[in-house]
């Protein structure tokens, strides 16, 4: 059986420094994206799905655990954040905290039920449970079912920040995906990602070294939804709605699309997935219905013959881990 | 009394495409150890291929039954031949991510084609109308689906638990190299299985075209059901997914009568039961 990721190189300090070089160019380039007049609105939307890219790689890339379901978390953390702040009027601060810990809260609740079954069965569990969700949500009133969310106000962050101007969100955001971004390079990086790691390539393995691997697994599937519904909160502050799609299979499976062409199992992978998916959308959203074939394509042509993805083959031919 | 005997018909029916329906996945896993996420899209093609066979060359209800699972069947097996079979020896994963780009693509040309909206599909004229069951009234195409589908179910188990081919089938799944080495050709075997998964769901297409009218999308969330009466029943056994689909058919049919807003999460919500209870699924082995 071949693993997901094939060969994972051993992150040695060398290792960890072109890591480090990657990251500092990729947060530069994004720190000047106001400068360049390109459009903010798609470069936010890009980094709230690239975050949530990376919450649910850190599942599959590092755990071997492939959720069908992620979407849950976006939608929940997004309905509670919207809902916080359109009804209950709180601070855009505590809406965030609000949605993210309401995301954590679903993430103990499903895993505790998702996590009794690996592999394949892991995954329809996940997708059964997300669907279960999303029946909930068409029917209670706080969502609003078909119209969603709409309207939210952005106010001001910590009282200072005005979210309503876009340059100032867009440096929210920014900040918000980096701090996320960052956690999860440090827990796949830490004694706990290296255990992780080790269940993933071998799990009777790890049982018999005396490792719980059922609470690793809990653990890293809480904090993967917890961070998905962190980018979910902040996706609200950018789209100002929230809606049935966030919480639609489709979207998980959208989810899994950009990590798949950007590399299960690399670090930056699912940020060039999440930009390289979302820009399809933005320029192919003329044709209608060929944007799902055209996804479906991506995800047979991926599978078939560049399973490393886009990260993972350019780390593959310069023999880094990326 | 009368509106309970109705849902539980209901159920029956909806038990009937997930008992097909969940058979198909339970055998296709068994050989291809795969997840085959176009099932509910296959089923779909199942159901438009009557269609188009009744609107473009006149042939009715009858033979579409024989045509449309052999049709779709076929091109089951040109999917395998072309597609699936490269990722033997890969993770389960690959499988279950191919086969829901395969679902993303059918459903969307389709979709592109016919829109959202449901294409009608008459029932044919032998079973029209209704029997007056004194407790009931008992639409007879209804009652036919039913029926039909508990054959065809069963001749499926009889093929697999009690016949020769059906033992080298079951052989091969527990071991496939060992039964190439008795000159059995494996890969061949491997392409008639998935065809006659895909073909069963393509039957249930069928069945199901007068009750629920012809949609691109007809598939798309009776799969992720399907998924949970899977991971309740477990897929070791043909029995059990016969009897898992037909049971939850009904519990969901009575749920619509006594509770209707918890009819769509019924079946979710059992699954969640039986994995706090009995993690491996009621009849399957634990994995």
């Amino acid at each position: 059986m071949t693993a997901l990721t094939d060969d994972t190189l051993p992150v040695t300090p060398r290792a960890m420094r072109d890591e480090m070089i990657v990251f500092a160019a990729m947060a530069a380039l994004l720190a000047i994206v106001p400068l360049t007049g390109i459009y903010p609105f798609f470069v936010m939307q890009a980094l709230c799905f690239a975050l949530l890219a990376c919450a649910f790689n850190l599942l599959i890339g590092y755990g071997g655990l492939l959720s069908f379901g992620h979407a849950m978390f976006l939608g929940t953390a997004g309905y509670i954040t919207a809902h916080a702040l359109k009804v209950w009027g709180l601070t855009p601060e505590l809406g965030i905290v609000i949605g993210t810990a309401g995301a954590a809260a679903l993430g103990v609740i499903t895993g505790v039920v998702a996590i009794r079954r690996q592999g394949i069965y892991f995954s329809m569990i996940t997708l059964a449970l997300s669907q279960l969700l999303y029946f909930i949500y068409l029917q209670t009133p706080f969502t609003h079912g078909e119209d969603g969310i709409q309207g939210i106000p952005q106010g001001h962050l910590f009282g200072v920040f005005n979210l309503a101007n876009p340059t100032v969100l867009y440096y929210v955001i920014l900040v918000g995906f980096l701090g996320g971004f960052l956690l999860i390079y440090r827990t796949i990086n830490s004694p706990f990602g290296e255990v992780l790691k080790a269940i993933r390539e071998n799990e009777p393995r790890a049982i018999s070294l005396g490792y719980k691997t059922d609470q690793y697994k809990l653990l890293a599937y809480i904090l993967s939804g917890t961070l998905a519904g962190f980018a979910g909160s902040l996706k609200v502050f950018v789209a100002q709605n929230a809606s049935l799609t966030d919480v639609h299979w489709s979207m998980s499976g959208e989810i899994v699309l950009m990590t798949l062409v950007g590399g299960l199992g690399t670090v930056f992978g699912p940020v060039v997935g999440a930009f390289v998916i979302i820009a399809m959308q933005q320029y192919l959203a003329g044709f209608g219905q060929w944007v799902t074939v055209i996804q479906g394509v991506i995800f047979v042509v991926c599978v078939l013959t560049f399973r490393r993805g886009v990260i993972g083959e350019i780390a593959h031919y310069f023999r880094r881990s990326l | 009394m009368q509106a309970l005997y109705a849902q539980l018909l209901v159920g029956l029916i909806n038990g009937s495409f997930y008992a097909l329906l969940s058979l198909g996945l339970a055998v296709i896993f068994g050989m291809l150890n795969i997840i085959n996420f176009a099932h509910g899209a296959l089923y779909m093609m199942g159901a438009f291929c009557a269609y188009f066979l009744l609107s473009l060359l006149n042939i009715g209800y009858w033979p579409a039954l024989i045509i449309a699972p052999i049709a779709v069947g076929i091109f089951g097996m040109i999917l395998e031949r072309t597609m699936l079979q490269w990722l033997s020896g890969l993770d389960h994963l690959y499988g279950l991510l191919l086969t829901f780009g395969m679902a993303l693509i059918i459903q969307g040309v389709f979709q592109n084609y016919f829109g959202s909206s449901g294409l009608p599909y008459a029932i044919p004229d032998e079973l029209k109308g209704g029997m007056n069951l004194g407790f009931m009234f008992l639409p007879i195409y209804r009652g036919w689906v039913v029926i039909f589908s508990l054959v065809v179910c069963i001749g499926t188990w009889y093929l697999i638990e009690r016949t020769r081919l059906g033992a080298n089938l079951r052989a091969a799944t527990e071991n496939p190299t060992l039964v190439r080495a008795f000159g059995i050709n494996v890969p061949r075997m491997i392409t008639l299985t998935y065809g006659l998964g895909v073909g069963l769901a393509a039957l249930a297409g069928v069945l199901s075209a007068p009750i629920n009218q012809v949609r691109p999308l007809m598939g798309a969330d009776l799969i992720i059901v399907v998924f949970a009466v899977v991971v309740i029943g477990g897929m070791g056994s043909i029995m059990g997914s016969i009897i898992t689909g037909f049971a939850l058919g009904v519990i969901e049919g009575l749920t619509k009568y006594f509770y209707p807003e918890a009819s769509n999460t019924v079946v979710f919500v059992l699954m969640v039961l039986v994995l706090l209870v009995k993690p491996s699924g009621l009849t399957g082995r634990a994995t």
